[in-house]
Order: C-alpha cells, then structure tokens, then sequence
C-alpha cells in the first residue's frame, strides 16, 4: 500500500532532503516492495549480523593525543567563519509545516 | 639515490573518494566541489610513502551509488574499448550522417574512471572501492583485474564511506601479478582504522603454480542467475573445464541465499548511507547554501542542492527502514539474513572448497544510450547481483579479464576465496591469467573533427 503523506513529509523532516517530485515517492514505494522480499526467508533462532569481524576483538589504542592543533586547516574549508567558531544560521527554530504537495524549499 | 619503494615512479590514480591532501576529492558530488582534503587517506599514504606518482582523482558514480559510472556530477565514465579496434570492427557501420559517437558503452561502476585509466594505459594501477561490486563490475567491462580484498584487510581511514561494514578499498590493475604488489604495500593494521585486523601481514610473491590437481573449485549453481548471458554462461563453464583438465577437482556448490543478498544489501546500505550522508550539512566542509533562516532550513537547502537525486533516494529509504516501526521488521531482519548469506559460504569453505568460480556481470558492457533507459537503483539491482554477496560475507573477490564478447568487449570471471587467504585466492587467478592470455586493447585515434587541421599539422612536421 502507498505510503501515507504524513510518513512522507516525516522522512523528510528526519532525513532533512526532499523527494523532489511524485518520482522520488514512487521510487520510495519500489524499494519498501522490494525490501519486502526479506520476509519470504526464515530467520527464526538468526542473530543480526552487525560486522563479519564479529569474531574478533576491535581495536582499541592507547588514550593519548597523538595528534592535532589544525584548527587552520579544518577551518580553512568551512564557508562561514568566525575566529576559531564555524558560524551557523539561528538554530532552534523548527522547520515550518508543510502544506500537502509542498516540500520545504520552494525552488531552489 | 635510493628508490622510495617498490612503487617508485609507478603512476598511478585513485578515485575521487578518497581523501588527498591539498587536492579536491568531490566524489563526484556537488556537496563536495571544490572541498580540498586536509589529508590523505591512509591507502594514498602509503603509495605515496613508496614513491607512486599520483596522476590524478578518478570519476566515479556520485558517493559511489551506482553500477554505471554514469551519475557522477562530472558526467558519465566512456569505456576506452568503446574506441578500441576490437569493438569497432564488429559494430554495425552507421550512416555518415549519425554521430559515430553515440554507441559508446559503460565502463560499468561505480569506480568507472579508475577501470578506464587503467584499461587505456595512463596509469600501472588505481585505486577504487568495492560495496557491492565496485571495483569488479568496472574491471570486468574494462578488461582489468579488479580486486576487492577481504574485509578488515585495508584501512579504510580517510575512503569516504558509503557502506561502513562492508566497504573497502580496491585495487585495479592490468595483471594479476601487479594486484599482488599494490596489495603488498596496502594492507596491513592501522590504528586510524579500528575495524582493520590486527594480524600481521607479510606482502608476498606470487609463485608460478603448475599444478592445480590439489585445488577444489566450487561451480555455485545460484550464480546462474536470471539474465546471464548465454555468451557468459558458456564462458564460466569453459573457465570450469579448463580446471577440470587441468586436474583440479570441479564441483557444483549451492549458496541458497545468493539471490536473497540484492534485497539485503538494499537495505543495509541505504541505512547506513542514511547515517553515513548526515554529516553533510555545510557547515564544516563542502557545499553550503545561501539559505540562512534558520540551521535546519540551511542544511536541507544545502543538502538538496549538493546531492543528486540518486543518494537523496537512498538517504530517504534508509530513514524508512530505520524508523522505529520498521527497525525490526527491515534493518534486523536484513541483518540476520546476513547471517545466512555469510554463513552458506562458510559452509562451502569447510566442506574442502578453496575458491569459487563465477561470472562477474550479467553481460558485457552495455551502450550508454541503453544503460541509462532505466533507472540507477533498478540498474544496481540488476548489476551487483554477482558481485554482492562477496561483500555480505567480507570474502575478498578479484575479477579477471577472460575474453572478449560477440561485440568485441572485455568480460571477465570472477574467484571469490576464503577470508584473509589473498595469497591463495590471486594464485589461482595468476594461473588462469595465464591460460585464457586476455587480449590487449588496440585504441584507435579518436577521430576529430576538425580532420583538415589536423592533417595540416601533420605535414607540417614533415618539412
């Protein structure tokens, strides 16, 4: 079944990108379809599998600084800048909502 | 003076997604024009290290998505065997009048550009990244070996990451035996990366291998997938015979959830691409939009504006199979199918298999006109469906040009071996190198089109 129009404006909102147009909503619902093919396989008593290196201890090095002290060159490829502070818009304010069929930059 | 390395002097390029100082790395993307690396990725380092000459960043699918080549914001990758005498000679001829420049074909993806310089000779080797087949796909349409080493081999320190549990570094190459030198200066622990292993590597020689009758080949009869090409399916089991005179054992093997991990795989990878692209908000690096009401509504104005509608796509279908209704029933659920994907390999190892023989594409290269009738995701679909699984279960992978098709393009064979056993897996590789003696590509001039010019000049110079 299609997706609900409050599902979509919520993946919006989380994901902070739009579909653009009905195309990218189309295609939302070809891949849930898709993934949906997941259930036709048994899985019952499977743990998740979250790394194929499950079986190994990770590695953990030593808590000392090792290096540093380039804050010139990390700030150097930031836009908006001020001394040593990366410089953003206002926060706290939320993103306004939506009417349906709007998406939130109108034309950019 | 003394030479820097085994590398000293050797070009080489490296796509651009990995990270190198002082150069921009765009991943072909419009968020990341014009960001210029504070570092090189470890990989880069350490070629540089042994004195390679890095010739240039290499064109790829945007982020890395897709199976073409074809989506990056630069423009789509043309395989140099488009120009080739090889593909020319069995084209239809066209008429004068149409552009003879609108059948070139794909180079296949998504690390497309590093596939074709090293097809076409401006460099010894490249690098590339393999999620779901990246470094293969490419190297089977351009008739280079492309490897794709297990994973937790090679630091993935400073490779922009798509798919964190299962990306890795790739390395393209025109022989097996050069695979095994740029492997031998690659892999190897680093403390950068927490997720490469700890084990000791020694970089190794590959012997020359006589005699193939204590080797067990596994034939896995899911490979004969929907769409394979009766030119490739003959090919495989030519590749198959060929062993089996040889003396080595030949067996069919069965991975039941082969056709499971295209599913799987979509899932996983869009979630983690949800996660992996949030960094992307303009205030550290990259693009940033004009738009400054508010933070949020200048990081959505400048993610919409940098990315394309392929990753924007995959971002927002990771963000459904991660919402908290879906978490169990799609990330868990394609998560424990992992598991089933990874352990039917497991099984096959044990039961005395050393390595298995597959086909690396579904066919050989298609014409860009017809690649891009569909969409990209439809496209991975299609495409990854050979080369996938091998990164499901971290098993590393090379594809090995074999022969050309009807139409006088490259395809390949691919062996996937047991974790960690490089030395095994490129072995037998360099041993059917050597049976099948892959052609070299004959490029042709490129016609242009200012042909009177050009032939002034070249009387010119006899005077």
């Amino acid at each position: 079944q299609p997706v609900a129009a409050e599902l979509l404006a919520h993946l919006e909102r989380l994901a902070l990108v739009d579909f653009r147009d009905a195309e990218g909503v189309v295609r939302l619902q070809r891949v849930i379809q898709f993934a949906d093919r997941l259930h036709e396989v048994n899985t019952d008593g499977v743990e998740p599998m979250d790394s194929v290196l499950e079986d190994r201890c990770l590695y953990l090095r030593e808590d000392d600084v090792t290096e540093g002290n380039c804050a010139k060159e990390l700030l150097g490829n930031a836009r908006e800048k001020v001394e040593e502070y990366f410089v953003a818009p206002p926060g706290n304010i939320p993103l306004p909502k939506l009417e349906e069929g709007e998406t939130f930059l109108q034309g950019s | 003076g003394q030479p820097l390395g085994v590398l000293d002097g050797i070009p080489i390029a490296v796509k651009d997604n990995f990270n190198t100082a002082g150069i921009e790395t765009t991943c072909a993307s419009n968020m990341l024009k014009g960001y210029i690396s504070p570092y090189n990725a470890t990989v880069v380092q350490k070629l540089l290290d042994q004195g390679a000459v890095l010739l240039g960043k290499t064109n790829l699918d945007e982020f890395a998505m897709g199976s073409g080549s074809t989506d990056g914001v630069f423009g789509p990758v043309r395989n140099p065997w488009s120009y080739s005498r090889q593909y020319k000679e069995k084209s239809v001829p066209k008429p004068h009048s149409q552009d003879e420049e609108s059948d070139w074909v794909i180079t296949g993806g998504s690390s497309g550009g590093s596939a074709a310089a090293v097809a076409s000779y401006t460099c010894f080797a490249a690098l590339g990244s393999d999620t779901g087949g990246s470094t293969r796909n490419p190297a089977a349409h351009c008739g280079v070996v492309g490897l794709k080493p297990t994973y937790g081999l090679i630091s993935r320190h400073g490779l922009i990451p798509l798919v964190n549990s299962m990306d890795v570094p790739g390395i393209l190459t025109r022989c097996v035996d050069d695979a095994a030198v740029v492997l031998g200066s690659l892999a190897g622990h680093d403390p950068k990366d927490s997720t490469t292993i700890q084990d000791d590597f020694k970089p190794f020689e590959l012997p020359n291998l006589t005699d193939v009758s204590k080797l067990s080949i596994g034939i896995p009869k899911e490979y004969h997938a929907p769409g394979l090409s009766s030119e490739i399916l003959a090919l495989w089991s030519k590749a198959a015979d060929l062993f089996k005179n040889a003396g080595a054992k030949v067996i069919e093997v069965s991975l039941p959830h082969t056709s499971y991990s295209i599913v799987c795989y979509h899932v996983l990878c869009t979630a983690e691409v949800a996660s992996n692209m949030a960094r992307f908000d303009g205030l550290e690096y990259g693009h940033r939009s004009d738009m400054n009401k508010s933070t949020e509504s200048m990081y959505a104005a400048t993610r919409r504006e940098g990315f394309n509608d392929v990753v924007r796509g995959r971002i927002l279908s990771g963000n459904y199979f991660l919402l908290k209704q879906n978490y169990e029933n799609y990330f868990i659920k394609a998560q424990k199918v992992r598991r089933l994907i990874a352990n039917d390999f497991v099984k096959v190892f044990r039961s005395g298999v050393d390595i298995l023989l597959t086909p690396t594409t579904l066919s050989d290269a298609a014409p860009y006109m017809e690649f891009i009738k569909e969409d990209n995701r439809t496209r991975s679909t299609q495409d990854d469906i050979l080369t996938q699984a091998a990164n499901m279960a971290g098993l590393p992978a090379i594809n090995v040009p074999t022969a050309l098709s009807e139409r006088g393009l490259p395809i390949g064979l691919q062996f996937i071996g047991r974790s960690f056993q490089e030395k095994q897996l490129l072995t037998v590789a360099k041993w059917f190198e050597k049976q099948v003696k892959f052609p070299m590509i004959q490029l042709e001039e490129v016609k242009r089109h200012e042909h009177n010019v050009f032939q002034h000049q070249k009387s010119a110079s006899f005077t």
